[in-house]
Formats: C-alpha cells, sequence, structure tokens
C-alpha cells in the first residue's frame, strides 16, 4: 500500500493569492453590513476553529503519512479543560487558561503517540480510533467529569487586560482569525524546516530515513504531540465559543469528519485543511437544511468525493487550470 | 462472589467474547486477503439484528428468519463487494477509511427510512425461553448458552472451511501471495467475493442471533465497530486464531472488570490493548 501523497507541497503563486484574499475577505466580512451577520459570523468562527482543528491532522495525515482516527480526542480534552477551569460566577483569565488546556492536550497526546506511534498503516488507524473512544468512555462514564450530557463553560476567557473582549462576538471572529493565520503561517514554516522534511520523509520512505539515521519514533511522536496541542488550541476556541461540551466532542465522527476536511481540501499544504474545512462545513449545513435525510446526502458527497476527487479541491483546481505537472514530492524524490 | 456468581459472569463473558469473535473473524479476514479496512463492519452487525426483527414479526419465527437474514446478508455482501469494494483494494487506506465511513452514514440514513428509528425488541424463541436454575436465587437462561453453542458451531465450520477444504486453501493462498494465486490460474476475484459475503454473513448472524437479548436500535453498530478493532489489534490483524483468542480475552476482561471495578468498566478493555501494544505492537498472532 503506498504512503499517502501530498498535494502541492509548494503552493502556486495563484494560490497563495487566492488565500490572501480569502483572508482578507474574512477580515472585512464583520464590516459588511447585511441581515444576519451574528449568525453568519458564528458560522464562519466554527469553521475558522474547525480550519485549525483540520490543519492540525493534516501535520499527521498529510505530511507525515499518519492517518489518525482518534484526532477528536485532543479537541475535546482541551475543551473540558476550559469548562472545568471556568468556575460558575467569573470568567477565567485566558493567559493561563488558554496555555492550560493545550498543555492538557499536549500531555494526553504524548502519552497517546507513545503507545500508538510504533505501529503503522491500518494499526495505526484503529489504534487511535480506540484510544480515542477510551478517553470517550472516561467522559462519558464518569458523572465527576460531566458524564453523557457534558457541561456548560459559563464564560468565555477573560483578555480584557489587553483591550479584548471575547464576550463580543465581533472580537471572537477578529481572536479567531489571528489564531487561524498564526497557525497557518507556523505550520507552513514548521513544514519547510528540517523538522518538517525529516516528518514528509517518513512519509514518503521511513525505512530509507532510519537507514540513513533518523530516530524516527521520536520525531513521529513530536509530530504527534504537536498535532495535539494544536488541535487543542481549536478545541479550547471551540469550548469557548459554544459555551458547551460533551463527549461527542472527541467522538469517532468528529476524528472522521477532521479527516474527510483534509482530504477534501488536499492533503499536506494546510492550505488545502482550511478550503476543506470550509467546503465540508458549508456542504453540511446546506444538506442538513435541504433534508432531514441529510446522512444519505452526506455519505453520497463522501463516497463521490473518494471517487472523483481523491486528490481534494486543490488538486482538482490545479487540473482544471491545466496545470497537470506531476506532484511535486514525487519529483523531488 | 461465589461460585454460581462466579459461573454467571464467566458464562456471559464467553457469550460476549464468541460473539465479538463472529464479527472480528470476518473483519480481520477482510483485511488479511483484500488489504481494507472496513469501519462499516458494524453496519452489517446493525444490519442482521434489523433483518432479524423484521422477519421474526413477518414470519412468526426466529429461526426461519436467521435463516432468510442470512441469505440477504450473503447475497448484499457479494454486491457490495462487486459493486464497491473491488475497486478500492489497491487505493491507500485512507481512501478505503472515507469509503466505508460514507457507507457508514448512508446505511444509517437507509435503515432510518424503511425501518425508522425506534427501538426494537425480538422475543427469545418460545423453547428457549427458559432458565437453569443454579442456587434459589439465580439461573441462567438457557437462551445464551444456545447463543454461545451456536457461535462455536460457526468458528469451528470457519475453521474447517479455512484450513479443510479446497476453497479454504485457496483463500490462504491469495492472502498469501495474490499474483502468484492468480497466475495459477485462481479466480482471485471469487474467491474475494466469497470472503467478503462471508464476513458479512457472519456480522449479520452475529446480530441477528444478539438481537433478542439486546434489542435493536439505530446506531448499534458503531460501539461494537471499535470494540472489533480492539479485538482485532489484540489478536494480530489477519490472524483468525488471534482473533479467537484476543474475542475471549476481551469478553473476559469486560465482563469481569464491569463487576470488579465498575468505575473504569469502559476503559478496561483499552488497557488492555495498550499493555499488548507496548509489548506486542503487531498483536498476540502475528499473521
Amino acid at each position: 500500500m503506498s504512503s499517502p501523497t501530498a498535494t502541492l507541497e509548494r503552493l502556486p503563486r495563484s494560490m497563495q493569492a487566492m488565500l490572501v484574499i480569502g483572508a482578507v475577505a474574512l477580515a472585512a466580512f464583520p464590516l459588511v453590513p447585511i441581515e444576519g451577520t451574528d449568525f453568519y459570523l458564528q458560522m464562519l468562527t466554527q469553521m475558522m476553529i474547525l480550519a485549525i482543528f483540520a490543519m492540525s491532522l493534516d501535520l499527521l495525515q498529510g505530511v507525515t503519512g499518519l492517518v489518525s482516527l482518534g484526532h477528536a480526542a485532543f479537541f475535546g480534552i482541551a475543551g473540558y479543560a476550559l469548562a472545568f477551569l471556568t468556575p460558575q460566577d467569573a470568567p477565567m483569565a485566558l493567559w493561563w487558561s488558554l496555555p492550560a488546556a493545550v498543555l492538557a492536550a499536549a500531555v494526553a497526546a504524548l502519552v497517546i503517540g507513545f503507545l500508538v506511534v510504533r505501529t503503522k498503516g491500518i494499526y495505526f488507524i484503529m489504534v487511535t480510533m480506540a484510544f480515542a473512544q477510551m478517553v470517550y468512555f472516561l467522559f462519558f462514564d464518569n458523572k465527576a467529569l460531566g458524564g453523557s450530557d457534558g457541561i456548560y463553560v459559563y464564560f468565555r476567557p477573560d483578555a480584557t487586560a489587553v483591550g479584548l473582549d471575547l464576550e463580543n462576538k465581533t472580537s471572537f471572529y477578529y481572536f479567531t482569525l489571528v489564531l487561524l493565520v498564526a497557525v497557518y503561517l507556523f505550520l507552513r514554516r514548521v513544514l519547510f524546516s528540517p523538522f518538517g522534511r525529516v516528518l514528509t520523509g517518513i512519509r514518503v520512505n521511513e525505512h530509507r530515513l532510519r537507514a540513513v539515521g533518523y530516530g524516527t519514533f521520536n520525531y513521529k511522536l513530536a509530530a504527534f504531540t504537536l498535532a495535539g496541542a494544536l488541535a487543542g488550541l481549536a478545541g479550547y476556541l471551540w469550548a469557548a465559543q459554544t459555551g458547551f461540551v460533551n463527549p461527542e466532542l472527541m467522538g469517532f465522527h468528529m476524528s472522521a469528519h477532521a479527516i474527510m476536511m483534509v482530504i477534501l481540501g488536499g492533503m499536506g499544504n494546510f492550505a488545502g485543511a482550511i478550503v476543506g474545512a470550509f467546503a465540508f462545513e458549508y456542504v453540511m449545513h446546506f444538506f442538513k437544511d435541504l433534508t432531514k435525510h441529510w446522512q444519505l446526502l452526506m455519505g453520497g458527497f463522501i463516497l463521490l468525493v473518494v471517487i472523483v476527487a481523491p486528490r481534494g479541491l486543490l488538486g482538482l483546481g490545479e487540473s482544471l487550470l491545466g496545470r497537470g505537472r506531476k506532484d511535486t514530492t514525487e519529483a523531488s524524490e | 462472589m461465589d461460585f454460581a456468581n462466579f459461573l454467571i459472569q464467566l458464562l456471559n463473558s464467553l457469550q460476549y467474547g464468541l460473539l465479538l469473535f463472529m464479527l472480528a473473524a470476518g473483519l480481520t479476514l477482510i483485511f488479511g486477503i483484500m488489504g481494507v479496512v472496513n469501519l462499516a463492519h458494524g453496519s452489517f452487525y446493525m444490519l442482521g439484528a434489523y433483518l432479524a426483527w423484521f422477519f421474526t414479526a413477518q414470519l412468526d419465527s426466529l429461526l426461519l428468519a436467521i435463516v432468510v437474514g442470512t441469505a440477504l446478508a450473503v447475497a448484499f455482501g457479494w454486491l457490495l463487494e462487486w459493486a464497491l469494494f473491488r475497486f478500492f483494494y489497491h487505493r491507500d487506506h485512507l481512501d478505503q477509511v472515507l469509503l466505508t465511513f460514507g457507507l457508514i452514514y448512508i446505511f444509517e440514513e437507509v435503515r432510518s427510512i424503511f425501518w425508522g428509528d425506534d427501538v426494537h425488541a425480538v422475543q427469545v424463541p418460545e423453547l428457549l425461553n427458559w432458565s437453569i436454575p443454579l442456587t434459589d436465587t439465580l439461573s441462567y437462561p438457557v437462551y445464551r448458552l444456545v447463543m454461545s453453542g451456536v457461535c462455536i458451531l460457526l468458528a469451528i465450520g470457519l475453521y474447517l472451511l479455512i484450513n479443510r477444504t479446497r476453497l479454504g486453501m485457496k483463500i490462504r493462498a491469495g492472502a498469501f501471495n495474490r499474483e502468484m494465486t492468480e497466475s495459477l490460474g485462481i479466480n482471485i476475484r471469487l474467491i474475494h467475493g466469497v470472503v467478503f459475503a462471508l464476513g458479512v454473513g457472519l456480522a449479520a448472524i452475529a446480530g441477528m442471533i444478539a438481537a433478542p437479548i439486546s434489542s435493536v436500535y439505530p446506531g448499534m453498530g458503531s460501539s461494537v465497530l471499535i470494540m472489533c478493532f480492539v479485538v482485532v489489534v489484540i489478536g494480530g490483524i489477519g490472524s483468525v486464531r488471534g482473533a479467537l483468542v484476543a474475542a475471549l480475552l476481551v469478553g473476559l476482561v469486560d465482563t469481569f472488570g464491569k463487576v470488579l471495578v465498575p468505575q473504569i468498566a469502559g476503559m478496561a478493555v483499552y488497557m488492555l490493548m495498550a499493555i499488548v501494544l507496548l509489548y506486542k505492537p503487531e498483536g498476540l498472532f502475528k499473521h
């Protein structure tokens, strides 16, 4: 079985320009006076949060070639961390609840990663899924941890120290947008750093990399932990935005949706993960509005993507633009 | 825990383990021979349970329902392999994960359209609806014993099929080296169809015989699917013997975990998996 190939590791100019235009459009959106802005603001905020989540998974799935079917566990753990840290009568400072939540997710990823990165391919898929399910049941079965009902986050984190009121929808929107851009730029840097090159090498040919002397276990564990921490960042934002956490946040569907987002956009370049997250959420909302049998359409849509566009929207866009060159990673192999 | 109680839990764990084996055997065979990871395997279990409910109501007999349901499930598996899965044997695992995840959505919705979202019960057949008294207060339902018996018979049948028949020899050859088997003139496509239909059939039978004791409800496939993954990981992917040992082990740990340490019962099985992974990352019986 070949390892998953990345799409467009180096983005063409045209696509970079599209990304900048997209970011500017997102930044300008709250300024446009249209009906129901509040609703769309919230929807876009959720999409941006999910885009961060999808990018964190892309580091494993698209870059390192590790398909995790349990990534939602870390998303959920950080969300729960915020819920536990926030008292019922006052908001909790952003400056330490955010690092604490991300750290919780990172530690969980380190522990689980220590067990799972020694497995490969299909084992990795099954084992990550099983461990995420373990975390799910830990929260689901214990009343002290909220049980099956979940818990409320009574206040959004407090960032008034720097003049940021996160209870305000627009402020929270911009806060999320800044983090989205920051995470994207950070992950692009990681991708072309020596560390990122090793991760790419693990995807392309792990045996060869071991043969030239890289201890790939540690690299994979580091990638797993970093991805878990960033998923935690997304989960923290999600809990702050929705004001509610429940075990479904770490469920099997959430993990599978993240995989779907990354595939839908195009793997291994992070831009695809963002595009995929927006597109996936849009399609999901669209189907849910259309009919109560939305699952049938969603399933059909997923099948269609797998059959028609396994390289994602970016890959499809590239072929349509007539730039059907061979994959860059294959050329540089 | 006195002896009678212990015996009951032991029989329960055996019954649960054997049921899991029925599912995990198909999953591990399909992976071992075709290299496909199938998230929709739990849906076949659900399908079986719903078929049992539907046909028991129509035909007024669980046994007849099982016969008709098995035939339908096998035909369905064959069709699914022919129409969809065979195109995915050489695709990336990632594509297989998504394909089968999409199928879960479709199966759930189709089930909802045809059979609704209600929880249903299936009556235990009159003949088996009695219990063996163990002490003054404790007794054990005969139906559960019969369930275990059926699973054991099917497991023996599966063993004989794979190890003692010409078809089984071809299946083993196909798992060992696909191209070589094909060049020896064996119709490997046919073998794949048979294996897939066999896996779907076993999962559906498990769902059908479990229906009277576990009720029939939406989403019943997904919880059992994850347990099957655990079983396959512990046993070693592709190994039917490993699946049997692991399924019995999981049954024991889960059942006695619930009795002895209820606080962490949900996690006990996963801890077992973690321990196995630490020492044997490729499972107890590497294929």
